[in-house]
């Protein structure tokens, strides 16, 4: 029958791109479960060096490392944690709105800012606002090998040592569950993190024995310190980006299951309607003759 | 009840072992190191090579360690590694191949980073092929 190809099309055509959103959907949910196992597994780690940190300033060291002094600030580091693809709901947008909640209080404050990206979809964004992109490292993969991401945080940290940028930050999304990721941005140097800070309780004075110097250990177990964070935070964003796009696709194979059901309920009164009206034309015409 | 120290072994992707010993032997920057309960505060760099611990029962348990920090207070030992392995786990047929490797880019010296990255990487040859032997050697 020739009634309602065009309706017929188009739910063919929703048909297909609901295939497609169900199967990311499905590809997602089984990265998510291995990205979040990743997440946990990669947790030890970064507890123990934080308590490792945190005893440290507790102890009265000899020696002061430049990383948790305090400097005017002239200049900003920003490390962005975004991932490769897009398609994973409001992740990204809300990342940003707060990136530019930040980037407009440094502007107003005539600071400039430096940027590094981990994910290829930071790059347009910053590359719109003109922020200065000083390192980038896209295309991760599933599996982030910490070696590469050292390399963008090298750039940074050796900008902070240099004294070209005065404080790092780290902006990335928050795993809090399947349902929910919040974007923050966290101060990475100087200083030690509040939390660290709080479990402290100075109580006699102690320092540590230290094997082959303090400068060269302090240097090494800061650096650590800092390459493990951004690694948990590029972790954590994977599974953060998994799950919302599990979530995303999933509203968009249902929003295509409701227009599927509208679009065939039109094109089922279509056909009726075109029945109906053959047959009263075939009545009308017997009754003439 | 012997004292007990509590051992924490993290590599950067996982969990490698806690739990209480009675001994901890690693192999710091400057030499071979034993810590006992109640050492004093200790911040030392790790050289690839096997960290042995002596459980409560008396058994020894060997992991390698491919370098690192080892943070020591009174009663507790965190072991910060690059990358760790239960001893039993390394491959010894691969970990001599390395170091043929390793010795062959030495041999045909090009560029100094090659030398330093072939060097580094036959120390941990080396420190692989020891910490099978020492577990070897615990065997018999």
């Amino acid at each position: 029958m020739a009634v309602g190809k065009e309706i017929r099309s188009k739910i063919k055509s929703i048909q297909n791109t609901q295939k497609i959103t169900k199967a990311m959907e499905m590809v997602a949910a089984s990265k998510m479960r291995k990205t979040q196992d990743r997440m946990q597994a990669a947790r030890p780690y970064a507890e123990r060096i934080r308590t490792v940190v945190a005893h440290l300033a507790a102890a009265y060291p000899e020696y002061h490392h430049p990383f948790m002094e305090e400097r005017p600030v002239k200049r900003v580091g920003y490390l962005v944690v975004t991932p490769d693809r897009g398609l994973c709901g409001g992740l990204n947008t809300n990342l940003f709105r707060a990136l530019l909640r930040d980037f407009k209080q440094w502007h107003d404050q005539g600071i400039e800012i430096d940027a590094c990206v981990i994910g290829k979809k930071a790059v347009p964004f910053l590359k719109r606002l003109n922020v200065n992109v000083v390192a980038a490292a896209t295309n991760l993969g599933d599996m982030p090998d910490p070696e590469v991401l050292r390399g963008p945080v090298t750039v940074l940290v050796q900008a902070f040592q240099e004294g070209r940028i005065d404080r790092l930050y780290v902006a990335c999304n928050q795993f809090v569950n399947t349902m929910t990721q919040r974007p923050v941005i966290l101060q990475l140097l100087p200083g030690l993190p509040d939390e660290a800070e709080a479990e402290v309780q100075k109580t006699h004075q102690w320092d540590y024995i230290y094997e082959p110097d303090a400068h060269s250990l302090l240097d090494m177990l800061m650096r650590r310190y800092l390459e493990g964070r951004v690694y948990r935070a590029v972790v954590e964003n994977m599974a953060c980006e998994m799950a919302a796009r599990m979530v995303a696709m999933k509203s968009a194979s249902d929003n295509a299951a409701d227009l599927i059901s509208q679009l065939q309920l039109i094109y089922n009164k279509a056909r009726q309607a075109a029945i109906t009206q053959e047959i009263a034309e075939i009545v009308g015409g017997a009754a003439a003759v | 009840m012997a004292m007990t120290i509590h051992v924490d072994i993290v590599s950067t992707s996982r969990e490698i072992f806690s739990g209480p010993v009675t001994l901890v032997t690693a192999t710091g920057e400057l030499g071979e190191l034993g810590i006992l309960p109640r050492h004093s505060q200790l911040l030392t760099r790790l050289k690839p090579g096997p960290v042995k611990l002596r459980m409560l029962n008396g058994e020894e348990e060997i992991f390698y360690v491919s370098g690192g920090l080892m943070e020591v207070q009174p009663h507790v030992v965190t072991i910060l590694a690059d990358t760790a392995e239960n001893a039993g786990n390394l491959d010894e047929a691969a970990a001599l191949e390395a170091k043929r490797h390793a010795e062959q880019l030495m041999a045909d010296k090009r560029g100094d980073y090659e030398y330093a990255r072939a060097e580094a990487d036959l120390a941990e040859a080396i420190a692989q092929l020891r910490t099978i032997e020492k577990l070897r050697k615990n065997r018999h």
